[in-house]
């Protein structure tokens, strides 16, 4: 199982997403740019994924609300910039519950023998709102090695009967 | 758990050195002398670092005759890494969608379509 990698850099307002996909990246950057296939995977389960609107193009609008069973709705927007192509997709991002905080994201696909590597580069107003938006813990957490603190959390927090 | 109460769980946490003291503190309460042991620094700066742990509520300090013992206090810790996770986990569960995504449009498609201007 491919695993998620979050690199949180000490310092800088930036966060980085690597994960591999086991697919060219023709197929991933449709999955990508096709509002009806995005809306089949980005986000939890748990929540129901309406894409209002997905226009890539460079200056295109974009966005998204994801429900929660009881009603409760997250809504996302942006614009993107550029021409939105494997190599580099670029966007802005705004979470509609925190307005005026936005970031950037710079996507690029690579791939290697069929498979591709989707590389997101996030970039935050300032390192308050990046620790805002993915939790200070991150920081200490990612940075300095996730699995560490996972492994001295599972020894200092014993699961719930 | 407030933000404010996060932030302070999570710096206290960004330390090594207070992470391996929380770690020393799993198996059993001690004192400044043996939090110290293990490392090049003197016990005032271990003292230091207990006192960023018991403003953040992961340890409790009382005294038994003369010793004064730090004791773990886990709850926070759990609050904390509940909350940290969320981002992780957003993205780990959207990749698995994903995966499952293209696996069937592999499967619809076992030849990806090229453009023509390729050939």
């Amino acid at each position: 199982m491919a695993t998620t990698q979050i690199d949180v850099p000490e310092g800088l307002p930036y966060v980085d997403i690597t994960r591999e996909i086991n697919a060219p990246r023709d197929l991933v950057h449709r999955a990508y740019t096709d509002p009806e296939l995005l809306a089949q995977w980005l986000g939890p389960r748990n929540l129901t994924m309406t894409v209002e609107k997905w226009d890539v193009r460079d200056g295109g609008a974009w966005r998204y609300v994801q429900h929660e069973a009881d009603g409760t709705a997250w809504g996302f927007h942006g614009v993107f910039h550029g021409p939105q192509t494997p190599d580099q997709m670029i966007q802005t991002f705004e979470f509609e519950g925190w307005p005026g905080k936005v970031s950037f994201s710079e996507l690029r696909l690579e791939e290697k023998d069929g498979r591709t590597l989707a590389k997101t580069h996030v970039v935050f107003m300032s390192i308050e709102d990046r620790d805002g938006m993915v939790g200070s813990g991150m920081a200490t957490g990612v940075n300095e090695g996730y699995e560490r603190l996972d492994e001295l959390v599972a020894r200092l927090v014993p699961t719930p009967a | 758990m407030t933000p404010d109460q996060l932030d302070s769980v999570f710096s206290a946490l960004a330390d090594p050195t207070r992470r391996a003291i929380l770690a020393r503190l799993t198996e059993g309460d001690a004192n400044v002398a043996e939090l110290a042991a293990p490392f090049s620094v003197s016990q005032p700066a271990i003292s230091r670092h207990l006192k960023v742990l018991e403003q953040a509520g992961l340890i409790s300090r009382h005294r038994r005759a003369t010793a004064r013992l730090s004791h773990l206090e886990a709850d926070p810790l759990r609050e904390a890494t509940d909350w940290l996770a969320k981002y992780q986990a957003y993205w780990d569960e959207s990749y698995e969608r994903l995966d499952e995504l293209v696996a069937r449009l592999k499967s619809i498609h076992p030849q990806p379509a090229r453009p023509t201007t390729d050939r």
